[in-house]
């Protein structure tokens, strides 16, 4: 154990310290080699060498790990499982035309209206009830604790939840026992199609609620009072007032919301593996994508497919934030 | 607002934010509680009993027949019910003749064993076994009965997952995977929304664009290629192709994106004048940079590093893919998930287990919420 801790701390110590050489390295040698000079030309040269040293590794870090993948990806995608022949399209009409790819997709699109508006419209529930309650700090605390515990850690306080003991013993997940104290009959939910499905969203809802009450939280606070004062002097209620007055002013962010917890829902992985691992037709693209990856000896041709696909669905997205981006930036 | 309104919607709110924070808090209490009871009482009966007392069966032999009195109702054998252990039992609730019928007599009462003795139990534990004939045999006579055992918690159940689960050796993996995987990302992306922010180059803005495009790229396009890469390499250069160092670099690669955009989003709210005087000052860049910015960015900082701890350690996927599975590499959720798999009935191991699991980052999150907070209103809402 505390050759372990060394050995941790030793690692720690090498990785960090590398990048902290390299920073000031890199630097102290750039200013030495030029400045012996003092000519206005070289410190020009420097200054335009510079940048590339500050965002280098990052440059370096994003286009290893996440551009050339992409690209590879698609590549392989139209290779065999050990992507030593080209294969074209195979991978893909192969997997249009699987049953369990099909059922996959109907999870995912379920997943993708569930999760997301759920999760956002309790979250907006939150953030307007706890705003006029005296305990509103600590039930806002409480709401987004869950964002602090891993998927898996989720899925075993939920797993535990929903657990069934046989009929006739005494239930101990606490599910079970509510439904037996009213008279119904226990169940192992897991395994009833699309209720177990739902049981699975209705963990990451858990865990996004407190998202989308934080921002929108924030977006309710920045609605100015005086649309609202104007509103109640003319007489509206409550119900109108938020109807009316403040949705509308805080939609754009209802959407970011909305869109943010999309784009986690169809990489949603790690809760499907540890409850069922897409038995019981629970299968979503990510675990569908992981299995094939290590399915057997690993068919990466057919992991890479799915991928492309789970790709595909975020593009959309990735092209209206650029484009936002760059509104925005145009507007400064 | 109008306080003249009724009540009624005020108290209705109020009630329902009630009702959500207890649906929400209950799955957690759940966990809690059940990690720190004895683990037959936790397979027994539901959590929310725990704090009750819980009414065990079991049985104890009488005093052996070679005690027994004779007295004017017969020969007695009468004495304490005494565990195995030598423990007494004191809060009987219920005895019985057999051992399908532990629970057929009130305690205090007496009742007619098959063989025709007479069995008395009171509710202090002592007994009295009444017999017309001498009591044969060398062993006691069993006597089956239930007993309220008061609420009782343990660590136990800790103690167990830490050494024979696995958890112990798992937390340490995880620690020295999380750190490093934490710290190098921000220490790039720090200079890297430096220059995106206060440096001139060529291509700054069309390379700004493409680090918020990749803020949405899923990480499963990544996989494939970065394993066959790792293999590749690892072959070439005979090393093993899973390893700490690779995860502290894909993690790095995966949480750049978000690092840079936050922490130039809030670099470029810093006052532009106190850069350029102090570059007309003759300072250069790196000074610049190491002086006066990054000192002022330590809320950006403070918010991506919590971001990225909670991101690394709560990670299943990054860690299942480029670590191995082993006794020396594996992090706590894959071995959360491993107990699921194997010991999915065991909850007193997956519930200590998931708790170990989940306490650092909640800590974390709960001294630090501020900056977490911030961060994630400045991600989402401009993004």
């Amino acid at each position: 154990m505390t050759e372990q801790i060394y050995s941790a701390l030793i690692a720690i110590l090498v990785g960090v310290t590398a990048v902290v050489v390299y920073f000031w390295g890199s630097n102290w040698i750039l200013d030495t080699l030029i400045s012996r000079s003092s000519r206005d030309n070289k410190e020009v040269l420097r200054e335009k060498i510079r940048p590339w040293l500050f965002a280098g590794p990052a440059i370096f870090f994003l286009t290893l790990y996440l551009v050339y993948p992409v690209f590879e990806t698609l590549w392989l995608s139209f290779h065999n499982s050990d992507s030593s022949a080209f294969v074209g399209l195979a991978n893909y009409e192969w997997l249009f035309a699987d049953r369990e790819f099909h059922q996959t997709l109907q999870n995912n699109l379920l997943w993708l209206i569930i999760v997301p508006t759920l999760s956002t419209v309790l979250g907006l529930a939150v953030a307007v009830l706890a705003d006029r309650s005296k305990f509103g700090t600590v039930a806002k605390s409480i709401v987004f604790m869950p964002m602090a515990i891993s998927f898996v850690g989720a899925s075993v306080i939920w797993k535990f939840v929903y657990h069934y003991n046989g009929e006739g013993d005494i239930q101990i997940g606490i599910l079970n026992a509510v439904i037996v104290a009213f008279g119904g009959e226990p169940q192992f939910w897991l395994s009833i199609t699309t209720w177990n499905s739902v049981l699975l969203m209705l963990i990451l809802v858990w865990i996004q609620t407190g998202f989308a009450m934080v921002i929108l939280g924030a977006a309710l606070r920045g609605v100015p009072e005086e649309t609202l004062e104007a509103a109640i002097i003319d007489g509206a209620s409550r119900r109108q007032l938020f109807f009316r007055i403040t949705l509308p002013q805080i939609m754009p962010t209802v959407i970011v919301v909305w869109t943010t917890i999309a784009i986690l829902v169809l990489k949603v992985f790690d809760i499907v593996l540890a409850m069922t691992n897409g038995q019981w037709e629970t299968q979503v693209l990510a675990n569908l994508m992981y299995d094939w990856m290590f399915r057997g000896a690993g068919d990466f041709g057919r992991g890479s497919a799915i991928a492309i696909i789970i790709m595909i669905s975020v593009i959309p997205i990735m092209a209206w934030n650029i484009y936002r981006f760059r509104k925005d930036e145009a507007g400064r | 607002m109008s306080v003249s309104k009724s009540k009624l919607p005020g108290f209705f709110n109020g009630t329902a934010l009630i009702a959500l924070v207890i649906l929400w808090l209950i799955p957690t209490l759940g966990l809690f509680v059940s990690s720190i009871r004895d683990k037959d009482a936790l397979a027994a009966s539901g959590w929310w009993t725990a704090f009750n007392a819980s009414t065990q069966v079991t049985f104890a032999r009488t005093a052996a027949p070679s005690e027994q009195v004779q007295t004017d109702k017969g020969y007695v054998l009468a004495g304490q019910l005494t565990s195995n252990e030598g423990d007494t039992y004191t809060n009987i609730v219920a005895f019985g003749s057999t051992s399908n019928t532990p629970q057929e007599a009130e305690p205090g009462s007496q009742i007619t064993l098959k063989n025709g003795d007479l069995l008395q139990v009171n509710a202090d534990g002592s007994y009295e076994y009444l017999s017309d004939e001498p009591i044969k045999g060398s062993r006691g006579k069993r006597i089956f009965f239930a007993y309220a055992q008061p609420a009782e918690f343990t660590l136990e159940n800790y103690d167990n997952v830490i050494s024979n689960g696995g958890i112990g050796q798992a937390f340490l993996n995880t620690l020295a995977v999380t750190i490093p995987a934490t710290v190098i990302p921000v220490l790039i992306a720090a200079f890297a929304a430096y220059a995106f922010s206060w440096m001139r180059f060529a291509g700054r803005e069309w390379l700004f664009a493409a680090v918020i495009g990749l803020l949405v790229v899923p990480l499963q396009t990544s996989l494939v290629p970065l394993l066959r890469l790792y293999s590749d390499l690892g072959q070439m250069f005979g090393f093993e192709s899973k390893g700490y160092v690779g995860v502290w670099m894909a993690h790095t690669g995966f949480g750049l994106p978000l690092a840079i955009y936050l922490m130039r989003n809030y670099m470029r709210s810093l006052p532009g004048d106190l850069i350029e005087s102090a570059r007309v000052d003759g300072a250069s860049h790196f000074q610049v940079f190491v002086r006066i910015i990054l000192p002022l960015s330590i809320p950006a900082l403070a918010s991506f590093t919590i971001f990225q701890f909670l991101w690394v350690w709560n990670d299943l996927l990054v860690a299942m893919v480029f670590l191995g599975q082993g006794e020396d590499q594996i992090v706590l959720t894959a071995q959360l998930r491993a107990l699921l798999g194997t010991r999915g009935s065991n909850w007193e191991v997956l519930t200590s287990g998931a708790f170990i699991s989940i306490i650092l980052p909640l800590v974390v999150f709960f001294a630090l919420q501020r900056f977490f907070v911030r961060g994630l209103v400045a991600g989402s809402v401009k993004g």
